[in-house]
């Protein structure tokens, strides 16, 4: 089997998890499960102070990422910024998606990324040389994603009393299990099929 | 050899105590000469103090809940600011006068700190410290004196005393001491951040490890996941220290140690689910609470796969923990120190307490979702109807403190770790390292496939054996049986090393020369 046609079965696969993801998104099976043990938090003031420290450090964090002159470092900003969207989640009373948050981008990702840049990387310090052309085009394209997000911003109607329901875990794997479950078999497909191109793809050419 | 040779005076002459002297300094002079031999009965002398404080403090809390209330009709659950307690000053000093004594309203000054939650997280937050503080000091001393017992020497000897005891305390003040230098074309803010982003997730988790019954700091619904997320989170902190060194044989060792951490996070977290799924709860407290029934209700013993997934747990915690056999990363003769070659100093101990904090938690880990939690072999139902009818124990503080001591409570807890602790000290000390291909090797051609059959087994099982059924007690009874034996086996084992401990190693000692 040629590289080829491997990386093309894996196109063929992304291209269509995406029709199937967006039909079966629309509809749960069934209602879903939500078991909560109402806990009404008015809006106190410590809860804004973490907020606001919370919400600084992960806008800091993510222009260090941005601006950073080392990629490692650039990598640990991303590092900042993944434990401070962690400590929002967890603010928000949702521990299992701090946790995973945790779990999946900090202990799994953010290590991938900094392999990947530790053994390619020719030096610890790097210099990008941007083009004028380059330049001009990134400014309208951020531009343009600046105000469309801004648009959106202000058009929303925001929730003025946040409802915190306590949610339980065995709740989420219910419905992960009987209204949401051909999403996820359709997600689990797809990164069994991403795994086992990727391992196909790197693996050694054997004579 | 039993008598070290000491080329200073033993003991200075002792002053004579009579009399009333005796009487009120005697008690003290013994109590101070117990901890000057015995360290262990400092370190549970300290853990005993420990849970006796806490203990204290929550029937305080009890105390004046139930007494100093008013009435009823006052919420005491009810929703109050961050610095707020829940009884005012003027309300607990007419309860104490009303439901006490007349004379007794100095008891609400001592008593109003007790009510407010921000104060009962600081005194939790001092403990976890001070415990986080004892156990590398104590852990790091018995792992020298292990190695040095199988090794047929003796270890630490003269520091402090009996068997040097204070030898990691000694350890401590010299390696603060020291001189910090760090490399000259190193990252200097990642290598001051690398040991900090090793040592805090270890502390954090014991965030969410409890001690004992709702001994916690932190009663999360997640409190598995917590403790998973804490430990994935040391990587980072390991491939930085290696990175910033500017060394290659620091890269190298960080590079190995991170790709064999993140690796056995798999099988680790996939023996972790198999009690989850007996216990239906990711809550460490309910895990716990489920194996309150004595030996054989213990989570090992309840079918044959948690059986095998205990052992493959404790085999993925080592590897996760880098201790040998899968210690790459500080396979000192190797690659010098691997990733903390460069460290010394302060730094240098950071990463230290870091590893035997872990080595705690999975230790901890496993004891709670395994081997019984905080219980003892003894049933907890049974031992309390047993003092209740038998001997006619009352209700109260003395029945509470013997269940302490014999059913249940953070002192089973915490031997129940130390002996898987030691255990990890044997393994290190008894195998050699073995090769990071053969490292993952077995995580990914061994341990994987052995964790995906324990799981479809065990859902199988739970599917199909039903609760009470015959097949289930037989089971039950066999491996009960078994790890009964294995501890057994394990004390026989102690007791003949310890009778045959001043013979040479003799016998075992092989020719160098074949044929000779």
């Amino acid at each position: 089997m040629s590289r080829l046609l491997v990386s093309r079965l894996v196109v063929l696969v992304l291209l269509a998890w995406l029709p199937a993801a967006a039909l079966a998104q629309g509809s749960p099976a069934q209602e879903p499960v939500t078991r909560a043990l109402t806990i009404t938090a008015e809006q106190n003031w410590q809860e804004d102070v973490f907020f606001y420290i919370f919400a600084a450090a992960t806008v800091a964090s993510a222009l260090g990422v941005v601006l950073s002159g080392s990629v490692v470092r650039m990598a640990v900003c991303l590092f900042a910024t993944f434990g401070a969207v962690a400590m929002l989640f967890f603010l928000l009373q949702a521990y299992f998606l701090g946790t995973a948050q945790l779990i999946v981008y900090v202990g799994g990702i953010l290590v991938l990324i900094v392999f990947g840049i530790m053994l390619t990387s020719s030096s610890p310090w790097l210099k990008f040389e941007v083009k004028r052309g380059e330049l001009i085009a990134s400014g309208l394209v951020c531009a343009g994603l600046c105000a469309g997000l801004c648009f959106v911003f202000l058009r929303t109607s925001w929730n003025g009393t946040p409802q915190t329901e306590h949610f339980e875990v065995s709740a989420l794997g219910e419905n992960l299990l009987q209204g949401y479950l051909v999403p996820f078999e359709v997600a689990s497909v797809l990164l069994l099929v991403v795994m086992i191109g990727a391992a196909f793809l790197a693996r050694q050419d054997q004579d | 050899m039993s008598q070290v040779w000491v080329p200073w005076r033993e003991n200075p002459e002792r002053f004579r105590l009579v009399g009333l002297k005796a009487v009120a300094w005697g008690p003290l002079l013994i109590v101070y000469g117990l901890f000057k031999r015995f360290p262990s009965v400092l370190f549970f002398g300290g853990g005993v103090a420990l849970c006796l404080i806490i203990w204290l403090h929550a029937e305080l809390f009890a105390f004046v809940e139930t007494n100093l209330l008013l009435d009823s009709s006052v919420n005491i659950h009810a929703e109050r600011s961050f610095f707020g307690g829940q009884l005012s000053m003027a309300e607990m000093k007419t309860g104490a006068a009303t439901h006490i004594g007349p004379a007794w309203e100095w008891l609400a000054y001592a008593l109003y700190p007790v009510g407010h939650e921000f104060v009962r997280d600081l005194l939790a937050m001092g403990g976890l410290l001070i415990i986080i503080s004892l156990i590398p000091l104590f852990t790091i001393w018995w792992e020298r004196k292990v190695s040095a017992h199988i090794q047929s020497r003796m270890g630490p000897m003269r520091v402090g005393g009996w068997h040097g005891w204070t030898q990691t305390l000694a350890d401590a003040v010299k390696l603060v001491a020291k001189e910090d230098f760090i490399p000259k074309d190193g990252d200097r803010p990642l290598f001051r951040l690398a040991p900090y982003l090793t040592f805090v997730p270890s502390i954090l988790a014991f965030m969410a490890l409890p001690f004992g019954s709702y001994w916690v700091f932190r009663n999360t619904d997640v409190g598995l996941i917590l403790i998973l997320a804490m430990l994935g989170v040391e990587v980072v902190g390991v491939i930085l220290a290696g990175w910033s060194s500017n060394n290659k044989w620091s890269v190298y060792g960080a590079m190995r140690e991170a790709c064999q951490m993140v690796s056995y996070e798999i099988p680790m977290g996939m023996a972790l689910l198999l009690p989850v799924m007996v216990a239906g709860s990711l809550n460490l407290n309910t895990v716990g609470q489920q194996q309150s029934g004595g030996w054989f209700t213990w989570f090992c013993f309840q079918n044959p796969f948690m059986f095998a997934a205990a052992l493959a747990y404790y085999i993925a915690s080592l590897a996760s923990c880098k201790r040998a056999p899968f210690d790459l990363a500080e396979s000192e003769s190797e690659l010098v120190a691997g990733f903390h070659t460069e460290y010394s100093g302060f730094r240098w101990s950071m990463f230290f307490f870091a590893e035997y904090c872990a080595m705690f938690v999975v230790a901890g880990l496993a004891v709670i979702l395994f081997f019984g939690a905080w219980y003892s072999p003894l049933s907890e139902a049974w031992l309390s109807a047993h003092l209740s009818g038998t001997w006619k124990m009352p209700e109260g503080m003395g029945k509470t403190f013997v269940m302490g001591i014999l059913a249940s409570g953070p002192l089973w807890f915490i031997l129940k770790c130390a002996l898987l602790i030691y255990i990890q000290l044997w393994i290190r000390w008894t195998l050699p390292r073995i090769r990071i291909d053969q490292v993952l090797y077995a995580c990914v051609q061994v341990l994987l496939p052995m964790m995906m059959i324990l799981l479809l087994g065990n859902t199988v099982w739970l599917l199909l054996v039903a609760e009470g059924s015959v097949a289930e007690a037989i089971t039950n009874y066999i491996l009960g049986g078994v790890g009964a034996l294995i501890v057994l086996s394990f004390a026989a084992v102690a007791v003949r090393g310890h009778l045959q401990r001043r013979q040479l190693v003799g016998y075992l000692a092989v020719d160098p020369l074949p044929g000779s």
